[in-house]
């Protein structure tokens, strides 16, 4: 195949083609953009998929070729990045990780997704939100190894079984579905949030680590790990699979029982 | 406009850049610039190791991955920076080791390594383990690991700042570096940094091609940048395509899959690599193996519906091995493609992953200007920078590794040039050329749509100048790509605002790739030989009598169209004669 470039007087208005097996479904996106609106709106867009798109898809091909102004973060496309967290039919999820097959309705029936920004997070345009207090959060609970002395001249020993007890926590990559899916933290976003729990778990658990009584006492601050009310909606969000409401039962139970 | 004012600023905060800005926030002010947040670079992509000769599971030594890393890139390395990198390895995964990062461990605790491709034992006797992981998500740990340093170090970040430009001061030795100009997409405001030295960490423009591994991000800023100053780009018609994507996605499964036994299979089951490359098989270099897949769908071989793929088979590793060091490409598989690896085999095909050239540096990370001169106070790392180390074909687990000691090295001579000379002043009306761009993007001239050039940009780039190339491909290519740059002229964005501008931005990062697909295509025409990554079917022998050098590209004159000037530059050897790549 060569793709052949002919001067034109221009492309927009033309829609690409429909590809083979696709199916109109109606993408209904929730819109906010305080330069020019007073209030949210929702807007509805009816445009061809593939059951193999991702939700992803379906937002770039409406900002690409129906309006432009559609705003939303994205990079990797394939779940690593953690750029794309959005509430997609009222669960947070990434939208490069839902594929419109499963999103599909029985029998024939026209499929309508609902598109909103993750909660909590002020918006700052359609589905971006303001993502520097879940940041702050994470920053804030000593995210790095903290260890005193001399370093070793080689890397430290540590067990298969020492790397395994944190392993879960590793898998982080900071997309706040978590967060922003805790009833908990919608109404009260000076708690920490489960992300920024789960980044302290991943090194008070690390056998390398000195650094856990410290962060122990940041999160038994009254914003901290006691505010967690153990819904297991984190947990559920979760796009790497981290077992989130764990994560926060063991840092519980590190503080209730003084060790780790 | 906003105007600041640091000693060094770093553009772009993946591993190359949070690496710098280690080094660099220790010793000087610094500020990090970049279009997204730390968290989400493409770094965090990479999956399945870091080389260094440890040697800590079988004997290796820093030599043997020298002479490998020249090997696989088809002598066309300088072998001074690929001996400093190999040397620097160790220390390098030592370090990141000490800043925290999760290593898989072996059964006495120390830093597990495994196999990858083109990583031998004694020049090429068998592979070797020497690649350092943390699962399949090695890039994903160190960008982490990186990120939780720069917090800890107290790291002053510019998230979603787009650096547009930089700024050059003419003196009587040539330009000097003075500083940078980003636009600040939460406000559409322009801001001017001034700075002792720049460093450039901005990754790769594998959104040339439309089946990528690469992020939508990865658009080449940085090369662009430094290309529109009139300062040269090296090597660019060196472009690796990664041997597994997932067919038809361009996802990335790692070689590390390979490396733990992983075999690839054509429709009729047959493991093809045995013919291609009898001692090492799946795990010869990357362009070897990208090569020998797609002989074996165009000669009929496929599997699928269309024969246009073939199979990476893991059945036999066991779910064990698959869930505890494979898993996140265990989970692309089921999610993306609805194959469960541990069933059955699945469906991959060569994907656009690396650029091996970029902006020339020396081993300190200085840019060149030339040949001989550096441009004082600019430096660049990792993949948009060209040291080179990579030469043809970059080796599996090398750009972690890249972006580790040359990041590191990067910063500390940013930070100790800004320590021993004084702010330059800025040329006059710095931000000028962006507030321009931005105005003229933002303007009403045509009704040709971002996508629909990008698209097409990306089919014909595909089809045209991907694993194997003719004379009569990339002309096509540069025909297309001509004509597209023609069309951009007349583009139209729908969104005139300030805030969070991402319709703006797409159509800037448009006119850099489009750019860099003319560079690329340009030198592969020029390369009439095939060497390592570059593989042209009307020439397919490497010859060293002509084209043993890199290429230098100068953009001449102003505007997207203007033309392109190839120059050469020679290749430095120290102890390792060109032979023969067989493996």
């Amino acid at each position: 195949m060569t793709a052949t470039a002919e001067t034109t007087t221009g492309s927009r208005g033309s829609q690409p083609p429909v590809p083979d097996g696709a199916v109109t479904v109606t993408v209904k996106i929730r819109r906010f953009n305080p330069e020019f609106d007073d209030e949210p709106r929702w807007d509805s867009f009816d445009i061809p998929a593939l059951p193999s798109d991702r939700v992803l898809n379906l937002l770039h091909y409406i900002k690409w070729y129906v309006d432009g102004t559609l705003t939303f973060r994205r990079s990797c496309a394939h779940g690593i990045c953690g750029s794309d967290a959005m509430r997609i039919n009222g669960v947070n999820r990434l939208a490069c990780k839902v594929l419109l097959k499963d999103l599909l309705e029985k029998g024939g029936k026209q499929t309508t997704i609902t598109i909103e920004p993750i909660k909590g997070l002020p918006v700052n345009k359609d589905l971006l939100v303001d993502m520097e207090p879940f940041f702050e959060a994470f920053r804030a609970v000593k995210p790095y190894l903290v260890t005193y002395g001399n370093e070793p001249t080689r890397e430290r020993i540590q067990s298969v079984a020492d790397r395994e007890r944190f392993d879960d926590t590793t898998k982080c990559i900071l997309c706040a579905c978590c967060t922003t899916s805790c009833p908990v933290y919608w109404t009260e976003g000076s708690y920490f949030g489960p992300a920024a729990i789960v980044n302290a778990h991943r090194f008070i658990f690390d056998s390398r680590d000195e650094g856990a009584e410290e962060r122990l006492d940041i999160l038994n601050d009254i914003d901290g790990v006691w505010r967690c009310r153990t819904t297991f909606n984190c947990t559920d969000a979760c796009p790497r699979g981290i077992q989130v409401t764990k994560a926060i039962q063991e840092v519980k139970r590190a503080l209730l029982f003084k060790r780790v | 406009m906003q105007f600041h004012k640091y000693d060094v600023v770093i553009i772009g905060a993946g591993g190359a850049g949070m690496r710098a800005a280690i080094e660099s926030g220790q010793r000087a002010r610094t500020a990090v610039l970049t279009k997204l947040y730390p968290t989400r670079s493409h770094t965090g992509a990479a999956q399945g190791g870091m080389c260094a000769a440890l040697a800590n599971v079988e004997e290796d030594n820093w030599e043997w991955h020298t002479f490998d890393t020249i090997k696989g890139g088809d002598y066309l390395v300088d072998q001074d920076a690929a001996e400093i990198m190999a040397k620097e390895a160790i220390d390098a995964v030592l370090d990141l080791e000490k800043m925290g990062l999760p290593f898989n461990r072996t059964p006495e605790g120390k830093i597990d390594q495994r196999r990858f491709g083109g990583h031998t034992r004694n020049h090429g006797e068998a592979a070797v383990r020497r690649a350092c992981y943390a699962a399949d998500r090695t890039g994903h740990m160190i960008l982490q690991t990186l990120y939780q340093n720069c917090v800890k170090h107290g790291i002053e970040f510019f998230n979603e700042f787009y650096v547009l430009d930089i700024c050059l001061t003419e003196t009587e030795n040539g330009p000097v570096c003075t500083g940078a100009v980003a636009y600040e997409l939460a406000t559409g405001e322009i801001h001017v940094f001034q700075a002792k030295s720049v460093v450039f960490a901005t990754g790769g423009f594998g959104k040339v091609f439309k089946t990528t591994s690469n992020a939508h991000t990865l658009t080449g800023d940085g090369m662009g940048i430094v290309f529109r100053k009139g300062l040269p780009l090296e090597d660019m018609e060196f472009y690796q395509f990664h041997p597994t994507g997932l067919a038809g996605l361009g996802i990335l499964l790692t070689e590390g899959a390979r490396g733990e036994g992983a075999i690839l299979r054509n429709a009729s089951g047959e493991r093809f690599m045995e013919r291609y490359a009898p001692t090492i098989k799946d795990l010869a270099p990357r362009d070897i193996v990208a090569r020998s897949m797609a002989l074996e769908v165009l000669e009929g071989r496929g599997a699928g519906p269309n024969k246009d793929y073939v199979l990476l088979d893991c059945t036999h590793l066991g779910a064990e091995v698959l869930e505890t060091k494979l898993p996140d490409i265990t989970e692309f598989a089921r999610t993306y493609l609805a194959v469960d690896p541990v069933h059955e085999p699945v469906p991959v095909y060569p994907t656009a992953h690396y650029a091996m050239g970029g902006i020339p540096t020396n081993v300190h990370g200085e840019v060149l200007r030339d040949n001989d001169n550096i441009v004082p106070g600019l430096y660049a790392a990792g993949e948009c920078a060209c040291v080179s180390v990579h030469g043809a074909n970059r080796l599996g687990t090398n750009s972690l590794l890249d972006i580790n000691v040359f990041g590191r090295r990067a910063g500390i001579a940013a930070a100790e040039y800004a320590l021993a000379h004084e702010h330059v002043d800025l040329p006059e009306n710095p931000a000028a050329s962006v507030e321009a761009q931005i105005a003229l993007a933002l303007s009403e001239h045509g009704q040709e749509r971002v996508a629909d050039i990008r698209t097409e940009l990306q089919a014909t780039m595909d089809a045209n100048a991907s694993v194997y190339r003719t004379e009569d491909t990339l002309k096509q290519a540069l025909h297309d790509v001509q004509a597209l740059k023609e069309r951009y002229a007349h583009i139209s964005v729908q969104d005139k605002g300030k805030r969070f501008n991402t319709d703006l931005l797409e159509a800037v990062e448009l006119g850099f790739l489009l750019e860099l697909a003319e560079v690329l295509v340009v030198g592969a025409l020029a390369r009439k030989e095939s060497r390592g990554g570059h593989a042209r079917e009307d020439y397919p022998n490497r010859d060293d009598t002509n084209f043993m050098r890199h290429s230098m590209f100068y953009k001449q004159g102003e505007g997207l169209t203007a033309d392109i000037r190839l120059d050469y530059k020679p290749v430095t050897f120290t102890r390792y004669k060109p032979m023969e790549r067989k493996y």
